[in-house]
């Protein structure tokens, strides 16, 4: 085990360990940002820089401050570490640097962009970011590429951050898709003009953190804030069926899979139960889906306040009969 | 007259074969080290010779080859960086061209001391006519019985590749070519873990420019003492010195570490002054990534001394007044060199060259490169110059691999000592678009 101090928070964490998910421990607003880091990716991390902190003590057998700033994504941590992040000036001034560096080919087509609302450079961009650009020059943009009649590539929007190639790389069989090219002319592309076709490729999709990757079922259908996300499995024999249905009134305009409170996919899910089964009568339904992180989705919540009965006993009788009629998911004791 | 260590025969006729190399004196290192010595004894040598790497980062060698990792039953690997390809720097192409059995020899020593089995050389793809030298001249050590199986009856196996790589300057950061030998993309691995621990196929590994590699048989045969004795301070033996630019000789030097820098460019022996009688207006040392050093600071250094030839003279004052010996790519410039343009141009070189992983330096060296060109081009503003210093510190210290502070140091360096030209650029925009035009102390057009 090892401990370290997190923006002055001890933690103890198991050896081999990385800041960023020794940091991810304590929780709350301290985590550092990650575009490009991926639990269940292998090799994924250190791309974005992010998530740059400084070591301030490397280790309690050297407590010698690191030169650089390091990826927390990718660095273990050494037992009596001492990392500064939110406190740091030097790192808070670098992420502005990086959100900067990322908006200067991303365009900003959130009004238009299918992925608005659960976009991770749009919320490291409202939490690091300023509000203006000092980059003047043209911007890079693409010819539309086609790879398939399920998952639009829209290369213009790409942060390179390998998760789609790692994910075609590791979990299916089948990979035709990688980067091309190098420094700021590398794309996401697949291997002379092919599309992407196996079981598992929609998951492409679910990792890419902006809007580079969408689903062609769900394009333009509506603002991800407009819908329900509903937990709901069935019997899949390729995968494990455990997903979220996102509803909008009764159709189901969207199926992903789960994802943790920093986006990470909890269980990989197949093309079937992607953009085959989108009817309520496949699933079995578990109740509204816990969205933690994504801000626009947090703001349009399912999830019901609990209520104290005291709280309750003030309220209008009619109130409270309406609350008797409808309940709320929890009612508090 | 310096001494010559690694080049001494190097214009003997037919040195490049092995009959004519052995009858110099070559293999002898070999020969001492696997028939007299334990490869821990061949460590201590290189460690007490003070040999520091080549490549241009000057680390000790004989300390990384400490570091490298020996878990019992698990192959381990030398690897020579010989993806020599940054602008400025053309030393190792010169040694293994003319001198490949010295390169093979050193590798045999030196991978006999790291306990490698297989080791290889990865050259520059283009240099195809280099890796055809290398191949005979392997051929002719594998014939000899200096590389395969049981070499010079002492027990002791070795198998050596030349792997010709894809002509990516990012290739020569060493886990980019680890990652380029193994197959795959060319990317730099984010590090820890380092090479010595999990290199070439996760293996133990250890990364070594070739000039590093062909001074190990000088060392095992001289006694890491002896080879400490040349040079100064902490920057011991000699350096290939590729030196080019506005140099009335421009070429291949080999030198005693501690030679001034005055000496090196004005006196006959080196580099024999500035061509057509041109005052020196600046010079790049270490290679094109090194911060650019004005006259006066590349002769004396802040405090007034003569500066010298050496890791530590070279570096003193750090990036304010000083600069690297890095690879030893020294690009002398007259005083009709646009600094604009020649930063302009160093900047599309590390633009077109990033790999594009991650993002201060795929985006920065892009937007440092194009600030540079609308500069140059007449279309500037001033503040675009302090934009530049800003990018450059956006990108330093924030990337993978050290490509990013390639990329930014040569930029916040010219700003720094040249910030009156790229202000003449701005303010005479007209005149500086014009081809050939530079500044000078009284803005007159060459």
């Amino acid at each position: 085990m090892a401990k370290i101090t997190f923006d002055g928070v001890e933690v103890e964490v198991p050896d081999g360990t990385t800041i960023l998910n020794a940091a991810r421990q304590i929780g709350g607003s301290i985590v550092p940002p990650a575009m490009c880091y991926y639990t269940p990716l292998k090799g994924s991390g250190g791309k974005c820089r992010a998530c740059l902190v400084r070591v301030a003590a490397g280790s309690a057998k050297d407590p010698r401050p690191m030169p650089k700033l390091v990826a927390s994504c990718v660095t273990p941590v050494q037992d009596g570490m001492v990392v500064e992040n939110t406190t740091s000036e030097q790192v808070l001034n670098v992420r502005k640097g990086i959100v900067e560096m990322l908006l200067i080919n991303h365009p900003l087509d959130c009004p238009v962009c299918d992925q608005a609302g659960e976009c991770d450079l749009q919320n490291f961009a409202f939490e690091h970011g300023v509000s203006t650009t000092r980059y003047q020059e043209e911007r890079r943009t693409f010819e539309k590429i086609d790879i398939g009649p399920l998952i639009q590539l829209h290369m213009t929007r790409c942060i390179l951050c390998y998760r789609c190639v790692y994910t075609a790389n590791q979990i299916t069989d089948n990979r035709v898709h990688g980067v091309l090219g190098r420094g700021d002319a590398a794309e996401i592309g697949t291997y002379i003009e092919n599309i992407i076709d196996n079981d598992f490729s929609g998951n492409v999709i679910d990792v890419c953190p902006v809007g580079a990757l969408t689903d062609k079922t769900f394009r333009f259908k509506s603002r991800v804030w407009f819908t329900k996300p509903v937990n709901a499995h069935r019997d899949c024999p390729k995968c494990s069926g455990n997903v979220v249905l996102w509803y909008k009134g009764k159709d189901v305009l969207r199926t992903t899979a789960r994802k943790d409170q920093y986006g990470e996919v909890k269980e990989w899910i197949c093309n079937e139960c992607r953009f085959e089964k989108k009817e309520t009568s496949d699933w079995t339904i578990e109740g509204p889906a816990h969205i933690d992180r994504s801000s626009v989705i947090s703001a349009n919540h399912y999830e019901l306040p609990v209520l104290n009965q005291s709280v309750i006993a003030d309220l209008p009788e009619s109130t409270q009969r309406d609350l008797e009629k409808n309940p709320p998911l929890k009612l508090g004791s | 007259m310096g001494r010559k260590l690694l080049t001494e025969h190097i214009n003997v006729e037919g040195i490049n074969t092995f009959e004519v190399y052995r009858k110099h004196g070559g293999y002898r290192s070999v020969e001492k080290a696997l028939k007299t010595m334990t490869p821990d004894e061949v460590v201590e040598e290189v460690k007490k010779s003070g040999l520091r790497g080549r490549g241009g980062a000057g680390f000790p060698t004989g300390m990384k080859w400490s570091f490298l990792a020996k878990p019992e039953g698990v192959p381990r690997y030398l690897v020579c960086n010989a993806d020599e390809s940054e602008p400025g720097t053309f030393k190792d192409r010169q040694l293994m061209s003319k001198l490949p059995h010295l390169l093979i020899e050193g590798m045999i020593t030196s991978s006999y001391a790291l306990g490698a089995n297989t080791s290889y050389i990865y050259i520059r793809g283009e240099l195809l006519y280099v890796l055809r030298i290398l191949e005979k001249a392997i051929a002719e050590a594998y014939a000899a019985g200096f590389l395969g199986k049981n070499i010079l009856g002492s027990g002791y196996d070795l198998d050596l590749h030349v792997h010709p790589g894809g002509g990516a300057y990012i290739c020569g950061e060493e886990t980019a070519l680890l990652e380029s030998l193994e197959g795959k993309r060319g990317n730099p691995r984010n590090k820890p873990p380092f090479p010595a621990v999990q290199g070439l196929y996760a293996r133990p590994t250890v990364v070594n420019n070739v000039e590093s590699i062909a001074a190990v048989p000088v060392i095992v045969n001289e006694g890491g003492d002896e080879y400490a004795k040349i040079g100064v301070g902490r920057s011991t033996g000699t350096k290939l010195i590729s030196a080019c630019g506005h140099l009335n000789k421009p070429g291949i030097y080999e030198i005693e570490l501690g030679l001034p820098v005055e000496e090196f460019i004005y006196s006959d022996e080196y580099c024999g002054g500035i061509w057509k009688g041109r005052d020196l207006k600046a010079v790049v040392a270490g290679g094109s990534s090194v911060p650019i050093l004005p006259k006066e600071l590349i002769l004396k250094t802040a405090a007034g001394e003569n500066r010298l030839m050496t890791y530590e003279s070279l570096s003193d004052g750090g990036f304010v007044t000083g600069t690297m010996l890095g690879s030893g790519g020294f690009i002398a410039m007259d005083e009709t060199t646009c600094i604009v343009r020649n930063t302009w141009n160093f900047s599309r070189f590390y633009h077109h060259e990033s790999c594009g992983q991650c993002s201060p330096c795929r985006e920065g060296t892009g937007w440092m490169e194009k600030v540079l060109h609308r500069l140059e081009h007449g279309h500037g503003h001033m503040e675009d110059i302090d934009l530049l210093v800003s990018v450059a510190k956006q990108i330093e210290g924030n990337t993978i691999c050290p490509l990013g502070e390639a990329a930014a140091w040569p930029v916040a360096a010219a700003v720094r000592h040249f910030r009156h030209e790229f202000e003449w650029h701005v303010t005479h925009a007209k005149e500086a678009a014009q081809p050939g035009a530079v500044y000078r102390a009284n803005a007159v057009l060459v």
